[in-house]
């Protein structure tokens, strides 16, 4: 298609600058403007400390009785990021990242967008920007905070750890970026699917239910779980590898678990680019 | 300025717009105007850039609309009162519109002073009337005081009070200098504010002329006899090479003759008439004759 086109400042009366820090600033007005977003955080800190709490305090029950080689395997990680907490990080994110794309496409409030905004690209930087950037630090308020109150009870009976002991700080990383790991996935589905619940179910399947469909028995079937997003958190919240009883024939590596984490924010953030830009809203 | 050159979308077997060249001048209201499914909204999603042409070119101050930055400031468009989120309150909804476009929240309540949504502006969009989120769409379009307006089907919903309230608007808009392009599918939504008319049938252009002009070319001269000897008239008017129908009332409707003709040969033939009258037809009617052979989805009776 080739137009004969004058220059676009030829209609420009007052000459503006496209700034790529005012898209950023519209989405931010979008994303606080909608209830959903304020309930989805209050959920997602609310679990991460409310379920890391409850972990800790059953802990502290029950440590009197525990024999030496029970008190000795256990991590005191796992009370600060139990996998109870976790799921409902997956829900309440991939939920919120559905939100922001599926909920603007279903409802047509797209075309405006696009209508204000040419170029679309820019606008789906700029979602990825503000989405990624807002749940990354309420994801490590949230982590450190379950963290903190986790080992503050923990302490009182001496299973406590440190934040500068080995594995303490990768766990508190890991459990952050798992918030906004799970909203790009949910932005990414969304901006397949375009519309919000199936974009939440579709992710609640993928992150949720599809590893515990996948054995660790095989090479290929091992080498498929860890390429999910979370298995991949199981192992990083593990200070010293794998629990003892498990004996993993094909282990994942620590390595590989960030390289998952990289590779599906990569992807996800590719498909909304590649979505928002290319199909008609 | 609006300029179509060829432009064409298909959709697999269907052609929703075919091979349209036109242009939208500023400084008037120009009505678009077809039948349901004529290909006016696909017309204008493609001018804003949110549609593909398949080939042809749409430019909008002869630039291609995704070629652009920023649109607010180039074309404002209402094209559906539906696209925005019913989560959000009219103000934050326009405030994220005007700041994407790096414009302040004086901008926002201007405009939603302009469009009488003051009073409603922190209410949440979802509880609108259809009448109310039309406002709030008129509101976005003027948002960014764009040299070009778009409105695809703006009376839908509307009041009375508030269909007279946009003609004003469209109106003092086009005085400013401004382009202004309203599609429609009915000619008495038009013909009260529209200067020009583009009408298109099956995605093809039928008329695009000033609305005088398209009265005239369209409007044909009907005469309506009244007299108390119809079928002697209508023999003699038919001899004259007449067209003669007679209509429910009693009087003839008479084609294809003046009036001074009919009154001459009445005279002649000693026949008394009660009344002589032309009548021309109505734009609404000339408009539908125009695009009868067009319609998309007729009903199954007039097939």
């Amino acid at each position: 298609m080739t137009a004969v086109t004058r220059p676009a400042d030829e209609i420009t009366r007052t000459p503006h600058p496209a700034r790529y820090r005012d898209l950023l600033a519209a989405e931010w007005i979008k994303l606080w403007s909608l209830r959903s977003t304020w309930g989805a955080f209050a959920l997602l800190l609310l679990a991460l400390v409310g379920l890391a709490t409850h972990a800790a305090l059953a802990t502290h029950a029950g440590w009197p009785d525990w024999t030496a080689q029970r008190r000795a395997v256990r991590s005191p990680l796992w009370d600060a990021f139990p996998a109870e907490a976790q799921m409902f990080v997956v829900l309440a994110a991939s939920g919120v990242g559905a939100v922001a794309i599926g909920g603007e496409y279903a409802s047509g409030l797209m075309r405006t967008t696009f209508a204000a905004v040419p170029r679309r690209h820019a606008v789906a930087a700029a979602k990825l920007t503000v989405l990624t950037g807002v749940l990354t630090l309420l994801g490590a308020l949230g982590a450190a905070a379950a963290f903190a109150v986790s080992q503050a009870i923990l302490a009182d009976v001496g299973a406590s750890m440190s934040v500068s002991e080995p594995g303490a700080l990768r766990g508190i990383a890991a459990s952050a970026l798992l918030v906004p790991l799970c909203a790009l996935v949910g932005m990414a589905l969304a901006a397949l699917i375009r519309h919000t619940a199936p974009a939440i179910v579709t992710a609640a399947t993928v992150l949720l239910l599809l590893p515990t469909a996948v054995n660790e028995d095989e090479r290929w079937s091992a080498w498929l779980r860890h390429a999910m997003p979370v298995p991949a958190w199981q192992r990083l919240i593990e200070p010293g590898g794998p629990p003892p009883w498990l004996t993993d024939t094909y282990p994942a590596t620590v390595s590989g678990a960030w390289t998952t984490y990289a590779v599906w924010a990569a992807v996800a953030a590719a498909v909304v680019m590649l979505a928002l830009h290319r199909r008609a809203p | 300025m609006i300029e179509l050159r060829s432009l064409t979308r298909r959709y697999g077997r269907t052609t929703a717009v075919d091979d349209l060249t036109l242009t939208v001048r500023p400084g008037h209201v120009t009505g678009f105007l077809g039948p349901n499914g004529a290909g006016k909204s696909t017309t204008l999603r493609m001018l804003l850039g949110l549609t593909a042409p398949t080939s042809g070119t749409a430019t909008i101050g002869g630039v291609r609309f995704r070629d652009l930055p920023r649109g607010l400031r180039h074309a404002g468009a209402l094209l559906d009162a539906g696209d925005v989120h019913g989560g959000r309150s009219a103000r934050a909804h326009l405030a994220a519109l005007a700041r994407s476009n790096g414009m302040g929240r004086h901008r926002v309540d201007e405009v939603l002073g302009q469009v009488g949504l003051d009073d409603a502006a922190d209410r949440r969009v979802g509880r609108f009337s259809l009448g109310m989120r039309q406002r709030l769409g008129i509101a976005a379009a003027l948002l960014g005081d764009p040299p070009v307006l778009l409105f695809d089907e703006p009376f839908n919903g509307l009041d009375p009070e508030g269909v007279r309230w946009l003609r004003e608007v469209f109106r003092r808009l086009a005085a400013e200098g401004r382009t202004l392009f309203v599609s429609s599918h009915l000619m008495g939504e038009m013909e009260h504010c529209a200067d020009h008319l583009v009408v298109i049938g099956r995605g093809r252009l039928i008329a695009d002329e000033s609305l005088a002009g398209f009265a005239a070319r369209a409007g044909r001269a009907e005469v309506v006899v009244r007299t108390p000897e119809p079928a002697s008239l209508t023999t003699a008017l038919t001899a004259a090479g007449a067209t003669v129908r007679p209509d429910p009332d009693g009087a003839l409707a008479v084609l294809g003759v003046t009036a001074e003709r009919i009154g001459d040969l009445a005279l002649g033939l000693r026949i008394p008439l009660h009344q002589l009258t032309t009548r021309t037809a109505s734009l609404e009617e000339a408009f539908m004759e125009l695009t009868a052979a067009d319609v998309e989805y007729a009903t199954r009776e007039s097939r």
